[in-house]
């Protein structure tokens, strides 16, 4: 372990830059903490924090000057590696035929600096997603085997987070090429530092690192345990499966479905949420076409529409196959919960539904035994 | 990167390749058959498996699954019987002989014809899902020999609904198979029996224990049916359907066609109704 300052996370961007990475960090914009490209660590939101409950975010300044001492905003890293909307090729009329290009953008190499523990597991999760036993997603994939990962270990919990119960904080344990945890204490303002890969420890070579001292490596444990100790939200994922799968008739569905906006905040925040549309958009002579690639939201009326009908056409059905599938199918289809408990969809549902305790709610009555 | 694992598509799976259509017709009053071939090299190859589909784009306009209607063992020549019901399948409708369109594909799993090898084969369709199962029995009879009692049960809305009539009746005289036709609404015409496909297992003598069944339809014939076949005493592992999602990529990828733990698109279409029992009812789902 070894530790750095801030004039040498600041060298850390500047490296990354020399090296070709697009470094992408956590930065203050329309009163939320969002992930963009940042030029130096003044980009970062200094001095900022958040307060998250069921439906409700704020940001609110702290009384120090740290740079992560937020916990997750409404953005993660999906959009970057599984863009919100992207052009998969373009065609021009070619006779009675059609020519396709393809675009010849290069593709991007990316640095994410502050990825939490949740949302490496998040990043994993995608790496599944986007491999199947058929096919890969080649953007996905071309864009994920450039990056450079930062992570940041989380040092407090917001009201909404449930990691610990998911197994997926709030200390990152692998995954990442550097791992930071920030302390401020008495003996300063410093980052205690972990290198996982080849090019983490390339990397921290070229920085003013110290050894880090029994203290400060206790320091930033005491933090990371701290953030632990202070979820205040869990999930129950014995049997969760099961539970579901069993229970898809459970009257809490058309409960949950009377306060359901079907908005789909929650799938656009999910860091795993997926799934995806096709449009095809044509110019007005009608000889240009271009077919892009954008997220849809099993909550949207239209994502199971085929031309003889609607396999979904309720709210209720609609809820319980986003928490069917997030919580139960995920795991047939992937080996892993696709819920990382990063407590977003519990922050940005409008009208505050708390799938922590919509799972509780089916466990304490299940209308079928499991 | 290598982003087909598959090894059925020669490009990159999201870019459709160039198709001429080689002929168009009607079928009925809203169905059509188109014929394509590569447009790059006519000689050029289809393969495919019996039950499998096809992304089919009409330029500007968009995608649509298309199940492949034709024998999987004549590589030059792919036929699609398409429903004209949505914004894709009218513009593929009005195509003419020579006009150029995407394809991708093949996608999906296929009816399991290998395996059934000396069972009996009980085919129950209705409506457009006759043409999923068509390159099946065209397996069948080709292969004869190898399968038992072959029994074709298929309903359509009209007689004036009803595919493929004169092949119907070749493969009646030509080959050792028993097909009836049921129609919901008869007319004057019509001799032949009136009412729901299942009502057809009436006439039939099967052998449950071994017989295969293939059933393609509405989710609410295939409820029917399969609630029929096993009431009969055909085995649910012997029960195969295929399924109709909501798809945008093929790839198992855009999560459209999702069906419980299931990917329609690249774990299904046809699935062994004993993989789905638990499902298969679950309204909405």
């Amino acid at each position: 372990m070894k530790t750095i300052d801030k004039s040498n996370l600041d060298k850390i961007i500047g490296i990354l830059k020399k090296d070709g990475y697009t470094v992408i960090g956590p930065i203050v914009k329309d009163g939320a903490i969002v992930y963009d490209e940042i030029e130096s660590i003044n980009d970062l939101p200094a001095g900022w924090g958040d307060e998250q409950e069921a439906g409700s975010y704020r940001l609110v300044k702290r009384n120090d000057e740290s740079l992560f001492g937020y916990v997750v905003g409404p953005q993660s890293w999906k959009k970057f590696l599984f863009p919100q909307r992207m052009k998969l090729w373009e065609a021009g009329r070619d006779g009675r035929g059609f020519t396709i290009k393809h675009s010849d953008e290069p593709v991007p190499k990316y640095a994410f600096l502050g990825v939490r523990s949740c949302e490496l597991k998040a990043i994993f999760i995608q790496d599944k997603v986007f491999n199947n036993d058929l096919y890969t997603d080649s953007y996905y994939n071309n864009v994920r085997n450039n990056i450079f990962i930062i992570s940041v270990n989380c040092t407090q919990a917001a009201s909404t987070c449930f990691c610990v119960s998911m197994k997926s904080g709030p200390k990152a344990k692998d995954g990442f090429d550097i791992s930071l945890t920030e302390v401020i204490g008495k003996d300063g303002h410093y980052f205690v530092l972990d290198e996982s890969t080849e090019k983490g420890k390339e990397l921290t070579a070229k920085l003013d690192a110290e050894i880090a001292t029994d203290e400060q490596v206790k320091a930033a444990d005491t933090r990371v345990a701290s953030a632990e100790l202070g979820m205040k939200r869990s999930m129950n994922t014995a049997g969760i499966k099961e539970l579901l799968y069993h229970n898809h008739d459970h009257p809490n569905w058309a409960e949950i479905a009377t306060r359901c906006l079907s908005c789909a905040n929650c799938t656009l925040v999910c860091p795993t949420c997926f799934c995806h549309t096709m449009e095809d958009t044509t110019d007005l002579t009608g000889d240009h076409t271009e077919r892009w690639r954008r997220w849809d939201s099993c909550f949207s009326l239209d994502y199971s529409k085929v031309a003889g009908g609607n396999f979904r056409t309720s709210p209720k059905a609609r809820y319980r196959q986003w928490m069917t599938h997030k919580l139960a199918s995920w795991i047939d289809q992937f080996g892993t919960s696709g819920c990382v408990g990063c407590g977003r969809c519990i922050s940005w549902c409008p009208v505050g539904i708390d799938i922590t305790k919509e799972v509780e709610k089916i466990r304490n009555s299940p209308k079928t035994k499991s | 990167m290598d982003n087909n694992k598959s090894g059925l598509m020669k490009l990159d799976p999201m870019t459709p390749e160039a198709v001429k259509v080689k002929k168009i017709f009607w079928e009925t009053e809203d169905v059509f058959t188109i014929e394509l071939v590569y447009d790059s090299d006519e000689k050029r190859e289809f393969r495919f498996k019996p039950g499998q589909f096809n992304m089919l784009y009409a330029f500007g306009v968009g995608e649509s699954a298309i199940s492949i209607s034709s024998d999987s063992s004549k590589k030059n020549s792919l036929l699609h019987t398409i429903h004209k019901v949505g914004y894709v399948t009218n513009v593929l409708s009005k195509l003419k002989k020579g006009d150029i369109i995407g394809l991708r594909g093949p996608f999906g799993s296929s009816w399991p014809l290998e395996e059934a090898k000396g069972k009996d084969i009980c085919i129950i369709v209705g409506g457009i899902g006759l043409a999923p199962l068509r390159p099946s029995i065209y397996h069948i009879l080709k292969h004869r020999k190898q399968y038992g009692k072959f029994v074709l049960l298929y309903g359509a809305r009209t007689p004036r609904d009803i595919l493929y009539p004169v092949e119907l009746e070749s493969w009646r005289k030509k080959y050792d198979i028993q097909i009836e036709v049921t129609v919901d609404r008869a007319d004057s015409t019509w001799r032949g029996h009136v009412g729901v496909v299942t009502t057809l297992l009436n006439y039939v003598e099967l052998n449950p224990e071994k017989t295969r069944a293939m059933v393609c339809g509405p989710e609410i014939m295939m409820k029917y049916a399969v609630d029929e076949l096993i009431k009969n005493g055909v085995a649910e592992k012997e029960i195969y359907v295929s399924l109709e999602r909501n798809m945008k990529c093929a790839l198992g990828f855009c999560g459209h066609c999702q069906y419980g733990p299931s990917f329609v698109c690249k774990d299904g279409p046809v699935f062994s109704f004993s993989n789905v029992t638990d499902i298969f009812e679950i309204k909405e789902l």
